[in-house]
């Protein structure tokens, strides 16, 4: 099985220690992981904004970096469900049906495709999970709130098996943080009150570390709590599941 | 004004946003409730969503078999192209009856075609009835919700308003008090009215009947003391059979409220002796927006509002800042429909989360359609040019690698050593809140080149 590491272009440039735990615990995990070296992004940003005429080269080269791979794995729900979802602006050859196909968020991919959740890691601390929107109601990562159907979350699995790690239970269990891609600038006042409110959120359940599938999320929040000094940290779950404190 | 604008000056006080996001999910929390209750709840949403496709797609036949059946039981029908032909027929069946006085109950669509001002225009008094309409009525304003009119409206706000228009007592709010002294003044209004408006939630093509939704039983109250019953619908409120009703009134309260059905659900068949009964059926873009079909489903909205409610930006920025009839996430996939221009900030509304989708009882993928009218506006609307700008180039460096490198070397080196003042300027709106990310010495490419051969 060979497996091509996507490592989202913001998480490459700001989050350089969420990429390498993704890395790391794929290979823990007796992966056969490659680095295509060309990639940029998935064109998230730019199908957000409304143009995704414009996103076509981005697409089209994820598509050439990545079709040979057997699985796709990403640390980003976010930007996975955008390769899912929205290559359909592609001509749809065999490669781009390939990717769309085998693209998986990284959380997914060891619970579903490896079938493993007790990765053998240790965190002694209160976390509380942030289910991102396009991982819960896109990818289907877990049951959403507003649906009828039986509970499950492929997050809360992996956490669950953290030795020490106690999961907290927030009050709502999958508001959306407010981030939104270019939301979060063109939409300020809105962007920067749900966050806060998801914090207090965290705050008010006993959370001292937030966490989640989706580094885009965490990054608008922790963009707040450090601003606003408030005692949270923030981690990706590669990081957590790749611990052994 | 745009919607993040108006948004903007909604969250200018801190404790109102927090009172108005409390208050709508804790009607999100009861629909979560109710809808539990009931077993099969997500296939009930197939089905209605199922026998609205259906309608929609023989929708000309079901609307022809509606107005003979109508006919049939004594109901004049009337077509209305759009909201001016709406109202024309309206105030028209008024003269007609020399009406001077009307009660309205539960009509978004003359909200939509702005009925109560033509007809006040020409001497007709409209009152509207509901209390929430009443209240916002009185205000001078318009609904900020489509089940839920004056939920912008704190009790204590309520109190002053009665005060200046009811001449009620200061009552700090009492909602008990301020109900029953609206009551009192709704009840006189009833009395002396010569006609009743209200909208209709399905109407039946097999029997040519309506059926209204109420809690408060206006509706009723209103068509049964006077001589002249006119009931306004859109042309996508049809449903082929009367048995369709068991999908729809048991999804239409539980979304709505968390009530497993309004206190009143009114049948109206035909007149009674003596008196008149009158169907205005308008299309006012409807048919326009049947033709497009990515948006086609927008129409099976059966207007329960669930959509606003579950909104984490509805709930945030108030009805009023989508400047439309139909406020929130349904609203901003209906209004782009009528005057692209105009509403072209509301697809933008949205962090795309895809709540609105999953609360929908006729399953519309609003989210989706958000996301589809983005890529609309941006072609057909002009816009900014540094946002553009930006977004092109973004769009070239993002599909060449080499221009990808130098973007993110430079980008993190200025982050990295520019000086505070210049990094939050005034032109980082992401700044005014939040901190930037703290950069690091190496980005992920590097590490990976130092640390593993690169295999691929």
């Amino acid at each position: 099985m060979k497996v091509g590491l996507f490592i989202p272009c913001y998480i490459n440039q700001l989050y350089p220690q969420v990429a390498i735990a993704t890395l790391e615990l794929l290979e823990k995990l007796n992966v056969d992981v490659y680095y295509p070296s060309t990639q940029t992004c998935c064109g998230q940003p730019l199908g957000n904004s409304g143009y995704e005429d414009d996103s076509k080269g981005a697409c089209q080269l994820f598509v050439e970096n990545f079709k040979e791979y057997d699985y796709i794995v990403g640390p980003s729900g976010s930007c996975i469900y955008h390769v899912k979802k929205h290559f359909d602006i592609l001509e749809q050859t065999e490669d781009v049906i390939k990717v769309r196909n085998n693209a998986y968020e990284l959380c997914e991919f060891i619970v579903k495709i490896l079938g493993k959740t007790d990765l053998g890691a240790k965190f002694p601390y209160k976390v509380g999970l942030h289910k991102s929107c396009h991982g819960l109601r896109g990818l289907n990562l877990g049951s959403c709130s507003e649906k009828m159907d039986e509970h499950f979350s492929t997050e809360e699995e992996l956490l669950n098996a953290v030795e020490g790690l106690e999961l907290m239970s927030l009050n709502r269990k999958d508001e959306c943080c407010g981030f939104g891609g270019t939301f979060s600038v063109f939409e300020e006042a809105i962007s920067v009150k749900m966050g806060k409110d998801r914090i207090q959120d965290h705050l008010d359940s006993g959370v001292e570390v937030i966490t989640g599938a989706d580094h885009s999320c965490l990054m608008h929040m922790e963009g707040l709590i450090n601003r606003d000094n408030k005692p949270l940290k923030v981690m990706h779950i590669a990081e957590i599941l790749n611990s052994s404190i | 004004m745009s919607h993040s604008e108006k948004a903007e000056i909604f969250n200018k006080n801190e404790a109102k946003v927090n009172w108005h996001d409390k208050a709508l999910w804790f009607v999100r929390e009861k629909r979560d409730t109710a809808a539990h209750k009931v077993k099969g709840w997500e296939e009930l949403r197939n089905l209605a969503s199922g026998i609205k496709a259906n309608v929609l797609s023989n929708l000309d036949e079901y609307l022809i078999e509606f107005e003979e059946n109508a006919q049939k039981n004594g109901i004049k029908v009337h077509w209305a192209s759009d909201a001016e032909e709406h109202n024309t027929i309206i105030h028209k069946i008024l003269e007609d009856n020399k009406v001077e006085k009307v009660v309205k109950s539960k009509s978004m669509l003359t909200e939509e075609c702005h009925l109560n001002p033509f007809l006040e225009d020409r001497g007709i008094e409209v009152i509207d009835t509901d209390l929430g309409e009443r209240i916002v009525q009185l205000a001078k304003e318009t609904p900020s919700h489509i089940v839920l009119p004056a939920i912008h409206k704190t009790k204590e706000e309520v109190d002053t308003l009665f005060q200046e228009h009811l001449g009620t007592k200061p009552s700090n709010g009492n909602p008990e008090y301020l109900t029953n002294e609206a009551r009192k003044h709704l009840r006189d209004k009833f009395l002396k009215a010569d006609a009743a408006i209200t909208g209709v939630n399905f109407a039946i093509a097999e029997t040519g009947g309506i059926v209204v939704c109420t809690n408060e039983g206006n509706a009723d109250m209103g068509a049964h003391l006077v001589k002249t019953h006119i009931a306004c619908m859109g042309i996508e409120k049809i449903i082929p059979n009367e048995e369709h009703l068991g999908v729809f009134l048991r999804l239409l309260a539980r979304s709505a409220t968390g009530q497993p059905i309004t206190t009143y659900s009114s049948h109206f068949n035909k007149p009674a002796e003596g008196k008149e009964m009158h169907i205005v059926i308008v299309d006012n873009g409807r048919t326009e927006q049947l033709s497009r079909k990515e948006f086609r489903s927008s129409l099976h909205c059966i207007r329960c509002g669930a959509c606003m409610n579950t909104c984490p930006i509805y709930r945030r920025s108030g009805g009023h800042s989508y400047d439309a009839t139909i406020p929130g996430p349904i609203g901003s996939i209906l209004s782009p429909g009528k005057d692209l221009t105009k509403h072209s900030s509301l697809p933008f509304a949205s962090t795309l989360c895809g709540s609105c989708s999953n609360v929908c009882p006729v399953k519309i993928n609003i989210h989706e359609q958000l996301y589809a009218w983005r890529q609309i506006v941006t072609k057909e609307v002009k816009q900014p040019v540094v946002k553009k700008t930006i977004l092109k180039i973004t769009g070239v460096a993002l599909s060449n690698r080499l221009l990808f490198n130098i973007a993110g070397k430079s980008a993190r080196f200025m982050l990295k050593y520019a000086p505070r003042f210049m990094v939050y300027s005034k032109l980082n709106v992401w700044g005014k809140a939040r901190e930037l990310p703290e950069i690091k010495n190496q980005n992920f490419d590097d590490w990976y080149k130092v640390k593993r051969k690169n295999n691929g």
